[in-house]
């Protein structure tokens, strides 16, 4: 059976019919088209589905289409205005913060709210706010020092 | 991976929610999802209803009540562990919620799913247990109230008819001066807790004057540590007194030790009298 939804995301309405056992992460990246947000280990442990839901980060392989509908979701595709890029994309772009790339939409959007609480975090804090993803590749030191170099220019924004 | 075929119910409130499972065998709730949905994408369940409570209002938030906290179920980890009022009545709650698995889950996972849940590897059943919480719940014949330590009854089994929802958890402010203190062995892969201990310690005049502990992760269910309890009892709090309350955790745990490929029942009682040291420590420090 499916079921109408409607979900905004990146400030847009999108709406669809979908199977109520559909995940969220299947809408973004099927029905939306948004396919910046990856799934990587399908089990809740590895944060590359992360996007913000409703203000606050989720991994999107962990809630169903169903339940959202209604809700916001920002993507990885809606955290710049698509001409200039985020200072955390730059950051990681500039320190080398990705090897493959396939963490790195988890990482930008769990960083950003991880900066949003924490303005100014410690190596040691950005490695806990990012407890929640996992990378493969990086051996994560430049995503840390990428983490932190974009705190720096954002100045607590 | 995806869950099988299923039908979705989104209740308005908590007696919507109460008619949706009386009518609808097998149903489950649905809260922050971050227990059931893994389970469901592995086909280790496959309720063919969920009644989705996340969107009810009444049951999210914190309030002061008389002599301590009352938190609706639907709060998440994460609430918790940046409340106030939670520092202020009963801190080492807001110390577990912050340990749960990484922020995402503490966004998502809620209080009354994780305690509903009963996992013996979760954090909060063994806080509210040494805590002394009771659990408020809602059912098409009124409400009822369970304490922390008989809601869990096994492993992934709670005391819950099919058709109640546990609304709300009241919690009684810790003594003031106590000091409270959760400590956690975390999987390394997954941070739950292979063994967790949570202890609360008053002293009065040098002496401990009262001591309430538990530990998870170790049986299906979190156990109030009642003989390391009585070993404190008067005790001076000091390191000789700690060492000798801790190893006495072997006596409250004589029923049903689990074991698995990552950590044997042997190594987790063993952790056990570890962990219920390092949190008794903590919380001694902390108390006066
Ligand atoms: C990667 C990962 C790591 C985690 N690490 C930890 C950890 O370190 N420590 C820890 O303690 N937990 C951990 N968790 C679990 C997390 O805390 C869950 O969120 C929590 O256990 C369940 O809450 P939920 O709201 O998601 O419940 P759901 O998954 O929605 O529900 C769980 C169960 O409870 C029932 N239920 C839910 N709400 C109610 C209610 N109000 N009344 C009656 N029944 C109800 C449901 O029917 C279901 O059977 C982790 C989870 C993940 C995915
Ligand atoms: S794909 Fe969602 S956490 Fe790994
Ligand atoms: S850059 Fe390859 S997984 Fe992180």
């Amino acid at each position: 059976m499916t079921v109408p939804v409607e979900i905004t995301i990146n400030g847009k309405a999108c709406a669809g019919e979908v199977e109520e056992r559909q995940l969220l992460v299947h809408f973004i990246r099927e029905n939306a088209g948004l396919t910046g947000t990856k799934v990587g280990c399908d089990t809740s442990q590895c944060g590359t589905c992360t996007v913000q839901l409703d203000g606050v980060s989720a991994k999107s392989c962990t809630v169903l289409t169903v339940q959202a509908s209604g809700s916001s979701v920002t993507t990885i595709e809606g955290i710049s205005d698509g001409v200039d890029l985020h200072p955390l994309q730059e950051a990681f772009w500039n320190n080398h913060g990705l090897q493959c790339g396939f963490c790195t939409p988890g990482m930008i959007m769990a960083a950003s709210e991880l900066l949003r609480n924490n303005p100014s975090p410690t190596r040691e804090e950005i490695r806990h706010g990012l407890e929640g993803n996992i990378c493969r590749c990086t051996g994560y030191q430049n995503i840390v020092s990428a983490v932190e170099d974009a705190a720096g220019k954002m100045g607590g924004r | 991976m995806f869950p099988a075929q299923l039908t979705y119910h989104r209740a308005g409130s908590v007696a919507e929610a109460v008619q949706l499972l009386s009518d609808n065998e097998g149903a489950k709730l649905l809260a922050g999802g971050h227990s059931l949905l893994p389970l469901m994408k592995l086909r280790l369940a496959a309720p063919a209803v969920l009644v989705d409570i996340g969107r009810i209002e009444a049951l999210k938030g914190i309030s002061a009540s008389d002599g301590g906290i009352t938190i609706g179920a639907l709060t998440t980890h994460a609430e918790i562990a940046s409340s106030d009022l939670v520092q202020q009545n009963a801190p080492v709650l807001a110390e577990a919620a912050a340990l749960v698995g990484d922020p995402a889950v503490r966004n998502r996972g809620t209080i009354g799913g994780s305690v509903s849940h009963a996992d013996p590897a979760s954090d909060q059943p063994t806080v509210l247990t040494a805590l002394g919480a009771t659990f408020n719940v809602t059912g098409p014949g009124g409400d009822r109230s369970i304490a922390a330590a008989d809601f869990a009854t096994g492993l992934l089994e709670n005391a819950l008819n099919d058709n109640e929802v546990l609304t709300s958890i009241s919690v009684p402010s810790v003594p003031s001066g106590a000091g409270s203190a959760y400590v956690k062995f975390s999987h390394p892969a997954s941070r739950y807790a292979v063994v967790g201990a949570a202890a609360i310690l008053s002293v009065s005049g040098g002496a401990c004057s009262s001591a309430s502990v538990a530990v998870g992760g170790v049986e299906t269910k979190p156990a109030r540590a009642s003989s390391v309890e009585a070993a404190l009892a008067g005790s001076d709090l000091g390191d000789a007194a700690l060492d000798a309350a801790a190893a006495a955790v072997g006596g409250d745990l004589s029923g049903d030790p689990m074991g698995d490929v990552f950590a044997s029942a042997e190594y987790r009682r063993a952790m056990a009298a570890v962990y219920v040291r390092r949190a008794l420590g903590a919380a001694a420090s902390r108390a006066g």
